[in-house]
């Protein structure tokens, strides 16, 4: 089950870029020129910097999908090219080139990233009409794209390093983008150290690459992979799952995501749910010989995949922001895909598949929570919306869709690559399938119900709009992209998953599977899953529907008062780490003060006299300095004589 | 080469800058105040003219030298000075040398650019504004001088020298608390400088003699008793730990870098400090080898504990200058630790990192500077807001910080990653530990950001303006080649390797074997 990486030890046995294959900088670059003309350009770019900012990305999608055309013009085996750039860190033995992998993995990101990225871009033309500073906030999300592509193009791991932490730093310029809102800095600020733990993750394990196998090169590490103990590789494994954790929000490093939607929608829709914070998917699935060698590793990413997607469930049923709670979805659902990534040859496709439906519906379902709060004029608290599907026909229309995609409703994107998830969970022996499968199998209720919930509340019952509210429809250059990704969240799915396309498309990367078979029978997992959608949906709708929506929220179960505090995520965070870190701040302080340079000080009052004579000391003090080295050479000239005569 | 005697030339011309900025009349600002800031203005066009070419003649200098030369040294001049004592004037640089003039060389007719009204605005203004500029000058000499000595003798003088214009710059023209941070800093440097010099004694007394032995090659193999190797190197060590500085002898950076003038403070942490690094890579190592490996756990040690000190007192800071001071200290501590885990990449990456630290921090103090001149408070506390109305000083600040918490992308990072990737190959846990610092570095820097730049606008912060033009043109280089060096190093790690590792042949040491565990590696 060698996929080409691992048996391409020797760098160059994948493919030289040719044509259009070896346009892959080019991708790269025209976002990152555009960031630059927007950023350095100042105010002289406004008056076109939204329509040069999407004209980028677009063009980077026309390369993509015209290198697309060429790779599916290859045999399966020789989708692999690779490109070599300049040498980066020439450092002795460690020596590291900027190189471009174009494979069907990173290919398939490429599409995602470019094509959805510039919906978005086109759809924050409208979003952002009114911004002052909208030049600016085109320019950080080119910056975006560019280090989103470098991060999935990049054939070795300090590439994609850069790209990993470049995706970072737009994350925290754009999550921080009204950084005048006091709040809105500290969640951009706490985002960039919660991943910067994860990259300790990255760096360590790169780290241990470079000691282990002389290099840091996908073809290097995954070549060697085969002859490392299995020790060394779970250690990387768990590495490069924390570097996972950061950056797809998964337990434990998940807190920053829900403070996170302080960024404008679009950040939301782009970033903080279709492709930054899937991410680690990629990380884990990109890396697939080392977990697939190092199972207590995949037990870790299995493990953590799935108490994420329930955690993130859980508190998705209690938010009334209705971006808060679709920042706990996509958490949960990125829960899903680890989980699916954790399980090996088995599940890595349909990880992948289920990040590429998930990207359509779930940009589609922020793009429509930005619509709703475009009418609403910023109110995010579905306690205050309601009725909106009569005054917001299109985004309603859309923004159904996606809530079905993302429940499982059958036929839909989401129906078909949730439900090869839960199939894969239940494979295996022993416990396993039973607790995964499981997990994943209550996760798509609780899904049902928090995303039935969230339209329920937002578009149907009665309307409990504040008073100085006008609802209404957004302008065309919002709803076009709304429409277009809805027609994804429908028949994406479709279109890959039972065709087989996908599978195919991806077996030289991740290797193939076979028919394995889960612990229970595939049409009962499929009509037990459906059956909990239906129960999770029609509790929602009883719950919402049937009965009035409080405009304040009633004060709630434990279970959930927990949820709405992010299951105290926070609370733990601050007592375990902010508090103690604060503490051992200032005592280095006072210890550096009082104790280090206390030392010091007496020891200066001694020779120097009392600080009253420092000041007189002070005019006279070169005069005696150039007194001690005079004196001081004297006394090397004497030393000198004395030794040698 | 020829025998033109070109880094003779090179140090001596700021030297000769400083000599004719101090020969332009002062004039009577009682008398004649429009005269007299016409003669300030020329003594300052004078000082950044003199910066410029030096700086000219530091890149014909780099364009002419040989990375893949077989010479340790190129550009060598050697006279005879004290045939008697065995000294001699001898200057030559390797890759080494060469990056560290080439930073100095940058970095000062940026600080005097920097520093144009620094001190007309001094409360008391009789301070001489010309001395000011004759002073950075005569520091440039010196730091020029430093780098490219290789007679052992010499660089002591010079070590020793630098002091001196340094502590003007500090106790004349410095903050409020100048007098009591200038005789710190002279005191902690003169007990560093005295165990050098004994040291440097005693190296003579073990060493060959002759009209050259001060000479570093004549040193370089000199036969001596393990417990002398030991004194010696611990002389010369803690010598350029103090200057470094490694804790626990840092206290003196903090105060020193704070209240000393923002251009002061950029050389003296930039570039001045980096004598103590250079010091343990040109000398330490080479000549006493068995005591370096020796001390390497101690060393190793203090370099991590240095690079996690120093950033948590960092996120402690009230200060901005004394936050930024700390952070020098948490990246010496990985200047240390990459140049004792004695691996070629290790050293390549330290080598970078005195560079790359002088940008960033030149750039964080600079700006620094620039925000403390319009609001005449160095308290974090009394900034915010600074964004929305000065984004572009804003802006440039946080990719100073961004490189300073060694963001890929940026110049700290390849040197960062090449330092823990190279003490790795060793020192596992201690890299592991090293690597903790990269968490506490996003936390030093972003905090600081949002407490000053973030956020509503106070009644303080409210019309401080943006960058002007000079400012600006101040930022620019630093931000350039912070990119640059980010994405395309090379060039100057191509000058790097050669000297590194001709070090760690010196040493005797080479680098790992991938896949043996650290343990069989060399010591411990």
């Amino acid at each position: 089950m060698s996929t080409y990486l691992a048996s391409a030890a020797e760098p160059g046995s994948v493919a030289e870029a040719t044509g259009v294959l070896s346009l892959g900088w080019l991708l790269i670059l025209l976002p990152l020129l555009s960031a630059a003309v927007l950023l350095l350009g100042g105010r002289r770019t406004d008056s076109f910097g939204h329509l040069l900012g999407t004209a980028a990305p677009a063009a980077s999608f026309v390369i993509g999908f015209l290198q697309f055309l060429a790779l599916t013009g290859r045999d399966g085996e020789d989708r692999a090219v690779g490109q070599q750039l300049f040498s980066w860190v020439p450092a002795g033995n460690f020596n590291v080139d900027v190189g471009l992998l174009i494979d069907p993995l990173s290919m398939s990101f490429v599409l995602l990233i470019t094509f959805v990225g510039t919906l978005i871009h086109v759809y924050s033309i409208g979003y952002m009409e009114h911004d002052p500073d909208r030049r600016r906030f085109f320019g950080y999300l080119n910056l975006f794209v560019a280090a989103m592509l470098l991060l999935v193009l990049a054939d070795n791991f300090l590439v994609l390093y850069v790209g990993w932490e470049g995706v970072g730093l737009a994350s925290y310029l754009l999550i921080g983008f009204w950084s005048h809102n006091a709040s809105y800095a500290a969640a951009a600020k706490k985002a960039f150290v919660a991943n910067r733990v994860g990259d300790f993750g990255l760096s360590v394990a790169i780290m241990i690459m470079f000691a282990k196998f002389g290099g840091v090169s996908f073809a290097e590490v995954f070549g060697s992979a085969e002859g490392a103990s299995e020790a060394t590789l779970t250690v990387i494994g768990l590495m490069l799952l924390l570097a996972a954790t950061g950056k797809s929000a998964q337990f434990p490093l998940q807190s920053w995501l829900g403070d996170a939607m302080a960024g404008p929608t679009p950040v939301s829709a782009l970033i903080h749910a279709a492709t930054m914070v899937t991410a680690g998917v990629y990380l884990i699935v990109r890396s697939n010989a080392i977990f697939d060698a190092a199972p207590d590793a995949q037990l870790a990413v299995v493990i953590v995949g799935a108490f994420t997607l329930l955690f993130g469930a859980v508190i998705g049923t209690a938010k009334d922001d209705i971006k808060k709670a679709l920042a706990a979805s996509t958490m949960s659902q990125i829960g899903y895909m680890m989980l699916a990534a954790g399980l090996g040859p088995v599940g890595y496709a349909f990880a992948i598949f289920h990040l590429l439906t998930h990207g359509f519906f779930k940009a589609g379902l922020f793009l429509g929570a930005g619509s709703v709060m475009h009418g609403m004029n910023d109110q995010v608290d579905m306690r205050r919306f309601g009725g909106l599907s009569t005054v917001m026909k299109l985004t309603w229309a859309t923004f159904a869709l996606g809530w079905l995609a993302i429940i499982g409703f059958p036929g839909l994107s989401g129906f078909w690559s949730k439900d090869k998830i839960i199939e894969a969970a239940f494979v295996g022996e022993g416990w396993r399938p039973w607790v995964f499968g499981t997990a994943a199998l209550i996760g798509a209720g609780v899904t049902a119900f928090y995303m039935t919930r969230v339209f329920i509340m937002t578009f149907h019952g009665r309307r409990r709009w504040t008073e100085d509210v006008h609802p209404h429809e957004s302008p065309l250059v919002m709803t076009v992209p709304l429409m277009v990704l809805a027609v994804g969240s429908a028949f994406l799915g479709l279109v890959l998953g039972p065709t087989g396309l996908l599978d195919d498309w991806l077996a030289p990367v991740v290797g193939e599977h076979g028919d394995e078979h889960p612990v229970i029978a595939v049409p009962v997992l499929t009509s037990l899953t459906v059956l909990l959608v239906l129960v999770g949906a029609g509790l929602a709708w009883s719950t919402y529907q049937r009965r009035a929506v409080p405009t304040v929220a009633p004060r709630g179960t434990v279970l959930t008062r927990a949820a709405r505090r992010d299951l105290y995520q926070d609370t733990v965070n601050e007592a375990l780490l902010m508090r103690p870190g604060q503490y051992l701040t200032r005592s280095l302080v006072f210890f550096d003060n009082r104790v280090v340079d206390g030392a010091v000080n007496g020891l200066a009052a001694l020779i120097g006299g009392t600080s009253g004579r420092v000041r007189r000391l002070q005019t006279g003090f070169v005069r005696s300095y150039a007194l001690s080295m005079f004196i001081g050479a004297a006394v090397v000239v004497g030393a000198m004589l004395l030794v040698r005569l | 080469m020829t025998d033109f005697p070109w880094l003779t030339t090179l140090a001596l011309l700021p030297l000769v800058g400083a000599l004719v900025v101090m020969a332009v009349p002062a004039g009577d600002r009682a008398a004649d105040e429009a005269g007299a800031l016409r003669r300030e203005l020329l003594a300052k066009q004078v000082a950044l003219g003199f910066s410029l070419v030096t700086l000219a003649l530091t890149i014909a200098l780099a364009l002419r030298f040989d990375a893949n030369s077989s010479a340790m040294f190129q550009f060598a001049e050697t006279y005879e000075w004290i045939p008697q004592f065995g000294v001699s004037y001898a200057l030559g640089v390797d890759g080494i040398a060469l990056v560290l003039i080439a930073l100095a060389a940058v970095l000062t007719p940026v600080c005097i650019l920097a520093s144009w009204h620094d001190v007309d605005v001094l409360p008391e203004r009789r301070r001489s504004v010309k001395g000011y500029f004759a002073l950075l000058l005569l520091l440039e000499t010196f730091m020029i001088g430093v780098f490219a000595a290789t007679d052992v003798f010499l660089f002591y003088v010079l070590f020793e020298a630098m002091l001196v214009p340094m502590y003007f710059i500090i106790g004349s023209y410095g903050g409020a608390q100048r007098s009591y941070a200038a005789v710190k800093f002279l005191l902690y440097s003169l007990a560093g400088g005295l165990l050098m010099l004994a040291a440097v004694i005693g190296l003579y007394v073990v060493s060959d003699g002759g009209p050259q032995a001060f000479l570093f090659e004549n040193m370089l193999g000199t036969e001596m008793s393990t417990g002398t190797e030991r004194l010696l190197f611990m002389g010369f060590f803690i010598a350029f730990a103090i200057k470094a500085p490694l804790w626990p002898v840092h206290t003196w950076l903090p105060d020193a870098a704070a209240e000393a003038p923002p251009g002061g403070a950029v050389l003296l942490v930039g570039v001045l400090d980096k004598v103590g690094t250079f010091g343990m890579i040109r000398l330490c190592l080479p000549l006493f080898p068995d005591a370096s490996k020796w001390a390497t756990p101690v060393v190793i040690t203090l370099a991590v504990v240095g690079i996690l000190y120093g950033a948590l007192l960092a996120i402690g800071q009230t200060d901005m200058k004394r936050l930024i001071a700390y952070t020098s200290i948490s990246h010496f501590g990985f200047i240390v630790m990459g140049i004792f885990a004695m691996t070629t990449y290790g050293q390549a990456g330290s080598t970078l990192y005195m560079v790359n630290h002088g940008f960033s921090t030149a750039a964080l103090f600079l700006i620094a500077g620039f925000l403390i001149s319009r609001r005449g408070s160095r308290l974090i506390a009394d900034y915010g807001g600074v964004q929305k109305v000065a984004p572009i000083l804003a802006g440039t600040f946080l990719v100073a910080g961004l490189s300073s918490l060694a963001l890929p992308g940026l110049s700290t990072f390849v040197s960062e990653f090449l330092v823990l990737v190279g003490t790795f190959s060793r020192y596992e846990v201690a890299a592991v530990v090293a690597t903790g610092g990269i968490i506490l570095a996003s936390l030093y820097i972003l905090l600081m950001y949002q407490r000053t730049m973030t956020g509503e606008p106070n009644e303080h912060t409210s019309k401080l303006a943006d960058l002007t033009m000079r400012e600006a043109w101040v930022v620019a280089p630093l931000v350039a080649v912070m990119i640059a060096l980010g994405f395309y190093p090379k060039p100057l790690l191509d000058v790097i390797n050669p000297a590194v590792g001709r070090t760690m042949e010196q040493v005797g040491v080479q680098d790992p074997e991938p896949g043996v565990p650290a343990a069989e590696g060399v010591s411990r």
